[in-house]
């Protein structure tokens, strides 16, 4: 496995690692938690973020655990991400808590108390 | 745990690291550690932003795990925030960043080559299982000013956010609960102690301008039940908060 890059990225590997792209759309999916599942095992020829990410994800990962796996800036993994989500190569699966992004609406009441009963039983 | 951390925010600017108490060696630890002595007995803040180098076991998530949760610590540097991740994560806490380019104020960058700022953000974060379907993440996030335009791109949605401040350094807050307040992100107040001069609930509010509706507790960042108990007080809170506006 290809060991994580070092922190300081230089700007002109990231712009690489993402074929140029410095931002995924705007409707990007993916939440720093959203978890991501791998649907297809990498072939050869990918791209080894793209690889690296498959191999990760076989167990849900969230965006953000895939940011620190790679050592790659969470808006960079958005676009391998997308790349993925894209082909059909990973599903996603996205947080309930998010469904109005920019209002702050309290969560449901029932998901409150799910977390309270977990957090209790820690 | 690393007892040589030394963080410099601790530290008073006039201290000047003395070797009066080291032993004629001449070979002692370096002056930054000689501070530790002025707050003997203090949580462990440790690195707030430094890097986790190395690879780490992987604990993997439960197949059925399909919703995410975030809550959001944050403070000024120093205050323990990391240390509060750690003491209920799952997993080591894991550092990773993000980074935003503005175009420069008032520049048209229409072309792309207008005066740009990147903003780049560390934060740790760790993990709680919660169920077979709820995981919480949690971010020990910095409380500067610049962290505050990444906020809606990392933490729309959070739960809520528990403000983690050091007593002895209230104003250090400010910000954050002045911030959290205008993205309307509830949250409570946790004092970590840091063994300081103790004061009063009243003293605190006062200095922080906390309205009485807002939860303050104390805490031991270093202690799991501790913080556990601080992350069940702002749930608790967000619970209260929905009743009062499900009646309105």
């Amino acid at each position: 496995m290809s060991a994580p890059g070092p922190r300081d990225e230089s700007p002109d590997r990231l712009y690489t690692v993402t074929g140029g792209r410095t931002r995924a759309g705007d409707d990007t999916p993916f939440d720093l938690v959203t978890l991501v599942v791998t649907e297809s095992e990498p072939v050869p020829g990918m791209q080894s973020e793209h690889r690296t990410i498959l191999r990760l994800c076989r167990r849900p990962t969230a965006v953000v655990e895939v940011a620190a796996e790679l050592g790659l800036p969470v808006s960079i993994v958005r676009i391998l991400l997308a790349d993925l989500l894209a082909t059909g190569r990973i599903s996603a699966r996205h947080p309930r808590t998010s469904r109005h992004p920019g209002t702050h609406g309290l969560p449901d009441p029932d998901l409150l108390e799910q977390v309270l009963v977990g957090l209790r039983n820690l | 745990m690393d007892s040589a951390t030394s963080d410099p925010a601790h530290g008073t600017p006039t201290a000047t690291p003395s070797v009066t108490g080291t032993p004629g060696t001449g070979t002692g630890a370096p002056a930054t550690a000689t501070d530790s002595g002025t707050h003997t007995g203090a949580p462990d803040a440790g690195p707030d932003t430094g890097a986790r180098t190395g690879r780490h076991a992987r604990t993997p998530l439960a197949g059925t795990a399909d919703n995410g949760l975030k809550i959001v610590v944050v403070g000024g540097f120093g205050v323990g925030k990391t240390t509060m991740v750690r003491s209920v994560s799952e997993i080591r806490p894991l550092n990773t960043e993000e980074t935003m380019t503005r175009a420069g104020e008032g520049v048209d960058d229409l072309t792309g080559v207008g005066t740009k700022t990147a903003t780049t953000v560390a934060f740790d974060f760790g993990r709680i299982t919660l169920d077979a379907r709820n995981v919480l993440y949690l971010f020990g996030a910095p409380g500067q000013e610049r962290f505050w335009f990444l906020w809606d791109r990392l933490f729309s949605g959070t739960l809520g956010a528990v403000v983690l401040v050091d007593t002895r350094r209230l104003a250090d807050s400010w910000y954050a609960i002045d911030r959290l307040e205008h993205h309307g992100t509830p949250f409570i107040v946790a004092c970590n102690d840091f063994g300081g001069p103790v004061h009063t609930e009243q003293e605190i509010r006062e200095a922080l301008d906390l309205p009485e509706h807002v939860p303050l507790v104390e805490c031991d960042a270093r202690d799991r039940s501790s913080s556990k108990y601080v992350l069940i007080t702002l749930l608790e809170h967000l619970q209260a908060q929905a009743l009062r506006e499900t009646r309105t």
